[in-house]
């Protein structure tokens, strides 16, 4: 808990709550930052009180785009709760739809096949490079580099097109079913895929090249927006943003998923926990993912691409046409006339910003009785008035963009 | 790596609590104990300062209603996570709709603080000792609080409404 002094330890603002000898006037400031500021990625409203540059005090009012998952979710058969996902962290929604998935495959306890698995690695992987490559090209953009920007995006564009190919959308993509994928790999995604494996190592050196030695850069973003490792700790930060700080949890080591543990893998940490520490985490972890994605694609087992779970996997729709079976399944599956264990369940997947939870108490009926979802940056977000006390205006809009905080999973 | 697992767990909370703890299950591999509401911040900080469980990562902490449990209609409900031996323990507290207040754990955990808010915002539980006990999604001029069950959500089927353009 002393932790705080020792961070604002020279600021003298903030220990007594007099102005500064910057301040010219003497007098604090209010400032409005948001809901619509364009420097904050998103609709979050600041009310700043300022002592000259400098930040004094601030308090975040969110809430602007909440939906009301949670009660959506308890009308909702199972199946239909997939779209909500997607729009919460909506940078990386694979992963919020397969986290999704896994849950409700626990609850059943369905055995899911190792080709299925792997192909989950590798869309969950693909997210999370399209999540980072958002972040840290907008971490640029803040400090006035525009161009690793318009570079590196046209490869979260092209890790769309797989996605497109895949499911056939592209944003909210409402990827797979409760067991598995709607339809295998296609030729074409091969081909996609393949290329993207071959020629994005190329374009994140060519990243990395212009910002992570550029001096420039470096003296912007060291030392913006510190948190140690005990306060993001007690602020439960998870993701990119704790390991920044220097711990290094990370939900696919620690409970692996998925069959993460048939592969190797390090997780890349920082140590001063401020927004370049943050950048680094994430540039490494895209490293990683490709490695991830490279090794599955090559090890992919021989199977189906989905579990055998009648009750819960759409049938073929051929089959649909033909077979009174699958007509019935189909009827029950859409209508949501599944029968589902009662139980509560606890699941958490390594989401793109940090550890995305799925807390589901079912009581035997057709939707979720209670549906909970932990989402990182809700959590972490708190955190933030503590980060950029104290800090100038400028640094704290560095330190929202490098905290990868996404108004959809905030507000959920 | 360790030898903590939940039945050395289990021991832990029952000394601590002795008749304070309702009930002990475990379910899909993590314990779940229903505890006197009254002891929860005594039992979180006991799990948070244990030499060598170090349960000190709060993971998440939210709430839910149960209408027909009766005098233990709402729940607050905390995953706690050892992160250094990888074991996670689900604390229920339930207190009646008549009651609903329970001590914050914002002072010992400052995650917490959002986590009630949202709680509040929902359910309508209050925590006492909360520093900031304020709406948090919802906007403030709200005068209920949505996620209890006695507001269901519209019926999907009913057809006594009329939309031309969404075509009910």
């Amino acid at each position: 808990m002393s932790n705080i002094a020792n961070i604002f330890d020279n600021n003298k603002v903030a220990k007594t709550g007099e102005t500064s000898k910057e301040s010219i006037s003497g007098e604090f400031t209010t400032l409005n930052l948001g809901p619509t500021h364009p420097a904050t990625h998103g609709i979050f409203q600041n009310i700043l009180k300022m002592d000259g540059e400098r930040i004094h005090s601030s308090e975040q009012t969110i809430g602007y785009i909440h939906r009301a998952f949670e009660k959506l979710a308890e009308r909702r058969p199972y199946t239909q709760v997939t779209p909500i996902t997607d729009r919460l962290n909506y940078c990386s929604s694979p992963i919020n739809n397969i986290g999704w998935h896994l849950t409700v495959e626990k609850l059943i306890q369905a055995e899911i096949p190792k080709k299925v698995d792997y192909m989950r690695i590798i869309v969950m992987e693909l997210a999370r490079i399209a999540d980072h490559i958002i972040c840290n090209s907008v971490i640029g953009v803040d400090t006035g580099a525009m161009t690793g920007f318009l570079y590196i995006f046209q490869w979260r564009e092209k890790i769309y097109d797989i996605y497109e190919e895949l499911c056939g959308a592209r944003l909210t993509t409402n990827v797979g079913r409760i067991g598995g994928f709607e339809r295998d790999f296609t030729p074409e995604l091969h081909k996609r895929l393949k290329a993207f494996i071959k020629d994005f190592p190329a374009a994140l050196t060519e990243f990395s090249n212009l910002l992570e030695r550029n001096r420039i850069f470096m003296d912007r973003v060291i030392g913006a927006g510190p948190i140690s490792a005990d306060r993001a700790l007690a602020y439960g930060f998870t993701g990119p943003n704790l390991r920044a700080a220097g711990v290094d949890y990370d939900v696919r080591v620690m409970n692996p998923y998925c069959s993460y543990n048939d592969f190797d893998f390090t997780i890349p940490l920082g140590t001063q926990g401020d927004t370049y520490d943050r950048f680094m985490v994430r540039q490494q972890e895209m490293w990683e993912s490709l490695k991830l994605i490279k090794n599955a694609y090559e090890n992919m087992p021989e199977g189906d691409y989905h579990a055998d779970l009648p009750d819960f996997y759409l049938p073929a729709k051929d089959e649909v046409y033909h077979n009174m079976e699958a007509l019935i399944y189909h009827f029950k599956i859409v209508m949501g006339e599944t029968k589902i264990p009662a139980g509560e369940v606890y699941h958490s997947v390594e989401g793109g910003n940090g550890e995305l939870g799925y807390y589901l108490i079912s009581d035997g009926g057709r939707t979720p009785y209670r549906l909970h979802f932990r989402r990182p940056c809700f959590i972490y977000y708190q955190a933030y008035p503590e980060m950029i006390k104290g800090s100038l205006l400028s640094d704290a809009i560095l330190t929202m963009s490098s905290m990868n905080v996404i108004a959809g999973e905030l507000d959920a | 790596m360790t030898s903590i697992d939940n039945t050395y767990l289990l021991q832990l909370v029952q000394e601590k609590l002795g008749d304070d703890l309702h009930h002990a299950a475990e379910s899909f591999g993590v314990l779940t104990v229903e505890i006197n509401r009254h002891k929860n911040i005594e039992l979180l900080t006991f799990l948070r300062d244990h030499k060598e469980l170090q349960m000190a990562f709060m993971t998440d902490l939210c709430g839910a209603h149960f209408p027909e449990n009766k005098n233990k209609e709402l729940a607050v409900i905390y995953h706690m996570h050892s992160l250094v031996n990888n074991i996670r323990l689900r604390i229920k507290c339930f207190m009646p709709e008549t009651e609903q207040i329970i001590d914050t754990a914002s002072i010992e955990f400052p995650t917490a603080n959002w986590m009630e808010r949202e709680t509040f915002d929902f359910y309508g539980i209050k925590f006492k000792g909360h520093t900031n006990l304020t709406r948090i999604l919802n906007m403030d001029s709200m005068t209920y609080h949505p996620l209890r069950k006695e507001y269901p959500l519209e019926d999907a089927t009913r057809e006594d409404k009329e939309d031309k353009f969404f075509g009910r």
